[in-house]
């Protein structure tokens, strides 16, 4: 199996970083040897690396802050060793410009851990607590011609085990969990008979994973799916017997780069930083040939010949991410008239010109182009990957635009899909509903964008849309969402404070929390949960204030009023509560320059006070017996 | 190989898992000689010299690794067999 195959490989890595070690100003330093994690590596470079960088990010100040690195922390409870896979996912975590510290428990005091507590986990205040069991750990305990229904009680038992531990995990440590499954190492006993077998240990493993799988689910609690991933690594393990009974490794340590990318993608997700748009280069790319040279009928896309259906079929990977709420863009050199051509009258095309949220095809240079695909779409550079076949053009985007994600592609076009899928770029902590119809509501609001065109004044405009503003408290059912926007909105986001959804449903759970979420209907349909609020009681603003903690919105609805109504919902509420002020905080980031004047619009005060806990914040009052600017929003509220 | 090309080769090896240039490797070398060599750098060592060397050693020797003599010595006897090995084939 080869290792992280999408990243380029360095000519001199040992070099570099040979180069970049010496370099005597630690900033600069650090920032040489986070480019490094951009890079393919074995085992023996990542560790170096991590340490180069560990070393590095020690003696930098709160370096994590100085370098716009997220920082993140990691526990990992095992039942076999784990120690030489965690720089592995420190280093794949700082690839995702995330400053993951990481905590392993002693092996095989997982158990204790979670149930009678650790101080040093607990000093450690994990966010993610990965549980690692290996099948030596869970056995079925049932005779090999046990019935299915002794095999699903087995399967039950250790399902309810699970559930403990993990609730344990949550109350205790307020972390995500995230469990990993199983994989089975021990040989077949029956050959392909073994699934008629119920009391086989193949069969358990397999009814485990899943059972895990649906309780998972049930009880918010993230994968790492080693059972499903490991399976891709065309007949090769992850694993090695040797290293099994030499230290306890269930992952060997030559593919622990791979394993730790496995893992940090996980963490990346949930905190928001999984990229969400993805930009395709058309000739060689998702057809055979150049369509300017060859014409229509020339490029190969389609039945009946073995490289027209290697790109279908990655046109429907494509489209079926476009689906899942991947935004789609183009960005190809070609004339404009003729690419589009190909989408609006070839019939064998499975991606049609509605996919496409942004076109972009003339001659300039690709890293301008993606700048302008980003801008337009409202999404940060940090969140497009960009595919080419085209080794000179990828390289060239990497050079100017580092936040850009640009994987590596095999020759063979048949290759493209599972490449991609590899990159993990795009892994999900949540999908809900609203991922699907993002695609349509990309197009709605070009179509409401076409309205505003027609319109000469903004009043006119906002009243012919018809919205309505359905505010609720935030339920259960709301979470994924919920999280997701909190994890991922960057612009409209007065404090960019993250939450995992454990750390979230915590902070509701207070009653004297006021947490609001907002959906928005309009003549062109639903927009969806589109915006939070939560306002908290804190000791510098006494007991007659909330402040507000959180404040964000989806993007899809900006210019729409939505601020001023929303703010009505929340100020009648909190005058409801006997509250007499909100307390509106600012704190700027490098992509929130968008709200910076958000408070005084809406008729906030400036408030002359410092927090230490977050000083570039300003701060901003609203007495709640205020009118909040007028809006042309029915309010509609849910208890 | 002679056992003075696989000693410069296995420095290269010792010297990326401990990160340290300064290493320099004698038959006689044991973990008491080079920080950092614990039982988990002992099982990346093993890896990465199986890796470096194309070899794979078995679980039988892996008690026998002791010093760096101990390592030269199988690296050699697992690089002839397989040279032997894969002649008629080239």
């Amino acid at each position: 199996m080869e290792q992280l195959a999408w990243l380029p490989a360095h000519t001199d890595f040992a070099g570099a970083l040979k180069w970049a070690r010496q370099e005597a100003d630690a900033e600069r330093r650090l920032s040489q040897l986070l480019e490094l994690c951009g890079y393919r590596r074995d085992f023996v470079a990542t560790e170096r690396l991590d340490r180069s960088i560990g070393a590095c990010l020690a003696t930098l100040d709160a370096g994590a802050s100085a370098t716009q690195l997220q920082p993140a922390r990691l526990a990992i409870l095992s039942s076999h060793t784990v120690d030489h896979v965690a720089p592995a996912i420190r280093i794949a975590a700082l690839g995702r410009r995330i400053a993951l510290s990481t905590h392993v428990t002693g092996y095989g005091l997982h158990r204790q851990a979670l149930m009678d507590g650790e101080r040093a986990l607990s000093s450690f205040a994990p966010q993610f607590l990965l549980l690692a069991l290996d099948a030596h750990e869970v056995q079925s305990g049932v005779p090999l011609d046990a019935s299915e229904q002794g095999l699903a009680a087995s399967v039950d038992q250790w399902i309810d085990d699970l559930r403990i531990l993990w609730r344990a995990g949550r109350r205790r440590y307020n972390a995500q969990i995230i469990q990993q499954t199983f994989v089975d190492t021990a040989p077949s006993l029956f050959g392909s008979y073994e699934g008629l077998v119920p009391g086989s240990p193949r069969v358990f493993i397999e009814r485990l994973n899943d059972a895990v799988r649906s309780a998972a689910r049930a009880e918010g609690v993230l994968l790492l799916d080693i059972a499903w991933l490991g399976r891709q690594c065309h007949g090769e393990g992850i694993g090695d017997p040797v290293r099994w009974h030499q230290a306890k490794q269930l992952i060997a340590p030559q593919f622990a780069p791979q394993y730790g990318d496995w893992a940090a993608r996980i963490v990346a997700a949930s905190l928001g930083l999984s990229r969400k748009c993805l930009v395709l280069d058309l000739d060689n790319t998702i057809w055979g040939g150049v369509v300017g040279d060859d014409g229509l009928e020339g490029i190969r896309i389609g039945q009946g010949d073995p490289l027209g259906e290697a790109f279908l079929a990655f046109q429907h990977h494509v489209a079926a991410l476009g689906k899942r709420g991947i935004v789609l863009a183009v960005c190809s050199k070609n004339d404009p008239a003729v690419a589009e051509r190909v989408f609006s009258e070839h019939p064998e095309m499975a991606l049609r010109r509605s996919d496409i949220a942004c076109f972009v095809a003339n001659w300039e240079d690709k890293a301008t182009n993606l700048r302008r695909i980003a801008s337009e779409l409202n999404l940060g550079l940090e969140s497009l990957v960009f595919v080419d076949d085209n080794p000179a053009e990828r390289h060239i985007v990497r050079r100017e635009l580092a936040s850009v994600a640009v994987p590596e592609l095999p020759d063979d076009p048949a290759n493209y899909g599972g490449r991609l899928a590899d990159t993990g770029y795009f892994e999900a902590a949540t999908f809900t509903s609203d991922d699907l119809t993002r695609a349509q509501s990309y197009q709605a609001n070009a179509e409401r964008h076409a309205i505003l065109g027609r319109t000469t004044d903004m009043e006119g405009y906002l009243k012919t849309l018809s919205m309505t503003l359905v505010a609720s408290a935030i339920r259960p059912v709301d979470l994924p969402r919920v999280s997701q926007l909190i994890n991922k909105s960057n612009q409209f986001n007065l404090t960019t404070r993250r939450y995992t959804e454990a750390e979230f449903a915590h902070l509701i759970a207070d009653p004297r929390v006021l947490a609001v979420c907002f959906r928005l209907r309009d003549r062109f349909g639903d927009n969806g949960l589109i915006s939070v609020i939560l306002a908290r009681p804190d000791e510098q603003w006494g007991r007659n204030a909330l402040l507000i903690d959180t404040w964000l919105m989806s993007c899809r609805v900006l210019g729409r009023q939505v601020e001023a109504a929303a703010l009505d919902v929340v100020a009648k509420e909190a005058a409801h509560r006997g509250t007499h002020a909100l307390i509106g905080e600012y704190r700027p980031t490098a992509r929130n320059a968008l709200v910076a004047e958000h408070y005084p619009k809406l008729g906030f005060k400036p408030v002359a006070a410092v927090d230490t806990r977050s000083p570039g914040s300003t701060f901003w009052h609203f007495d709640v017996e205020n009118a909040p600017p007028l809006h042309f929003i029915t309010v509609e509220r849910l208890s | 190989m002679t056992e003075q090309e696989i000693l410069q080769e296995l420095t290269v090896v010792f010297r990326d898992v401990f990160d340290d240039e300064s290493i320099t490797l004698t038959p006689e070398t044991t973990a008491d000689d080079i920080n950092g060599w614990d039982s988990q750098a002992h099982v990346t060592l093993v890896v990465a010299t199986e890796m470096h060397f194309k070899i794979k050693f078995r679980t039988a020797e892996l008690e026998s690794l002791r010093n760096v003599g101990d390592f030269a010595r199988l690296i050699r006897a697992r690089v002839t067999t397989m040279h032997v090995a894969e002649s008629p084939a080239r």
